[in-house]
């Protein structure tokens, strides 16, 4: 066993979000909702090396399995990212996370005359496009600056 | 047309504008064949944004259906201005409905209230987004004149905050026809509009100057220029000054450009292009009433389909 995968198994149950982006680790709490406020043991680790990114961020989620959308959302600020469930110390599942076709409830929608700015009772709703996502509502469509918009 | 609502110019094929336009023209020729069509309907006129002229022009071509019309009034006056939600609103306003035509400040707004409530809701215009029902007639407009293949298109004026702009260039890209842009570089198309066009594969090429393309236009179609999008007033003057055009600018042009404006105009047509056989603007404004009935018509002859769908279930 390679000191790397001894580093992703060392939570006994939850998820570990690895090949995340070098900067991206508090967007993807964010995105997740995590705060520490659960009681569960977060651990973040930064710019840690790696050979494929250079540097990347590393989180780890104990007693915390993500969903599926959970893990699509995480595909906009983390393409690169792998999701690693581990039950009693294993790593029991190791996906990469793939685009969804939208997003809802998460971002915030950057044009501030959209109707999801406006005090609706309303979710906004992003379609996944070539480079960014869309809003479903007023078409503004964001790119890279999608970690600027989420919504917590 | 298979649509329950008409919230943007995106959603509609070429076969949705031509069936609703193929409607207008009949309409148009035999209006009294229409007049009871509709009676006994309601549509409601929900406008959140000061209109008198779209608001007419839905509630003329309504009572030409036979559909009467309830009124939300001025937004002053309204629960609006206590703070509803405009989600709240329109759920209260689908009861005494049939049909609901919408005009707001937001952009989304008409999807929105589509999501809330099960009778057709029209979009007349949110915020700088959409304004579908004036491309139809636009687009009405224009095939009366030239047809609608083998095209060149000129938009000229606000191109960043002009929704009739933005529905009439997606729309347009159903046919063939070559775009031009023609705006001060500060007010060109924004980047959604953009993103649609080129999706589509359609053929646009932007401008900041008239003169070099005029010759080549089939359509002029002429936006106002709004003070409030410039941060002082000399700037405003000067690069507004620059749109105008009079008939001295159209000596250059074809004979048969078709000048076309969504009206209201202040000064970027000079009252002297009224004279000349280019001016369409008015004939367009008329275009209204036909093309709203055709809509209008569509729209509920959907929905009574569909409740006799449920109903067969
Ligand atoms: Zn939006």
């Amino acid at each position: 066993m390679s000191d790397h995968e001894l580093r992703v198994s060392k939570i006994r149950d939850g998820t570990v979000i690895d090949h995340v982006e070098g900067g991206q680790a508090l967007n993807v709490l964010a995105i997740l909702g995590i705060d520490g406020s659960e009681g569960h043991g977060v651990s973040v680790g930064m710019n840690v090396p790696s050979d494929r990114l250079g540097r990347k961020d590393i989180v780890k989620v104990e007693e915390r399995e993500l969903s599926q959308s959970e893990v699509d959302v995480l595909s906009l600020i983390a393409p690169e990212a792998t999701i690693n469930i581990v039950r009693d110390f294993e790593v029991v599942e190791k996906n990469r996370v793939t685009r969804p076709d939208s997003v809802t409830g998460v971002l915030s929608c950057p044009n501030r005359n959209c109707i999801t700015n406006a005090d609706e009772p309303v979710d906004t709703r992003f379609d996944v496009v070539a480079d960014g996502v869309r809003c479903d509502y007023c078409s503004t469509i964001l790119r890279a600056d999608i970690a600027e918009h989420i919504d917590v | 047309m298979r649509q329950d609502h008409l919230i943007t110019a995106t959603q509609l094929s070429r076969d949705d504008i031509e069936a609703v336009l193929d409607r207008a023209r009949e309409v148009a020729d035999d209006p009294a064949a229409y007049a009871d069509r509709h009676a006994g309907r309601v549509l409601a006129l929900c406008f959140f944004e000061p209109s008198t002229r779209t608001r007419m022009s839905f509630d003329s071509a309504a009572k030409r259906l036979g559909i009467d019309t309830v009124d939300m009034g001025d937004v002053d006056s309204s629960s609006v201005s206590k703070g509803e939600s405009l989600s709240d609103t329109v759920r209260v306003i689908e009861g005494y409905a049939d049909a609901l035509v919408l005009r707001h400040p937001s952009e989304g707004a008409a999807t929105l209230a589509a999501e809330n409530v099960s009778v057709p809701v029209v979009n007349a215009g949110d915020g700088a987004g959409q304004h579908p029902s004036q491309t139809l007639l636009d687009l009405h407009t224009i095939r009366e004149n030239h047809g609608l293949d083998d095209l060149t298109v000129g938009i000229m004026g606000d191109l960043k905050y002009g929704r009739t702009v933005h529905s009439l260039a997606a729309a347009l890209t159903e046919f063939d026809v070559n775009q031009h842009f023609i705006s001060p570089e500060s007010l060109r198309i924004p980047r959604s509009v953009r993103f649609d066009l080129h999706e589509t594969g359609a053929q646009i090429r932007e401008h900041e100057e008239l003169e070099p393309v005029l010759d080549e236009l089939d359509v002029l179609y002429v936006t106002r220029i709004q003070k409030e999008r410039f941060p002082d007033e000399n700037e405003y003057h000067r690069v507004a000054g620059e749109y105008r055009i009079d008939a001295e600018t159209l000596e250059a042009a074809a004979d048969d450009l078709t000048v076309m404006h969504p009206l209201p105009r202040v000064d970027e047509i000079a009252p002297d292009v009224d004279e000349t056989d280019h001016a369409t603007y008015f004939e367009q404004a008329h275009n209204g009433i036909p093309v709203r009935m055709a809509l209008l018509d569509t729209l509920l002859e959907n929905a009574e389909a569909d409740e006799g769908t449920e109903v067969d279930r």
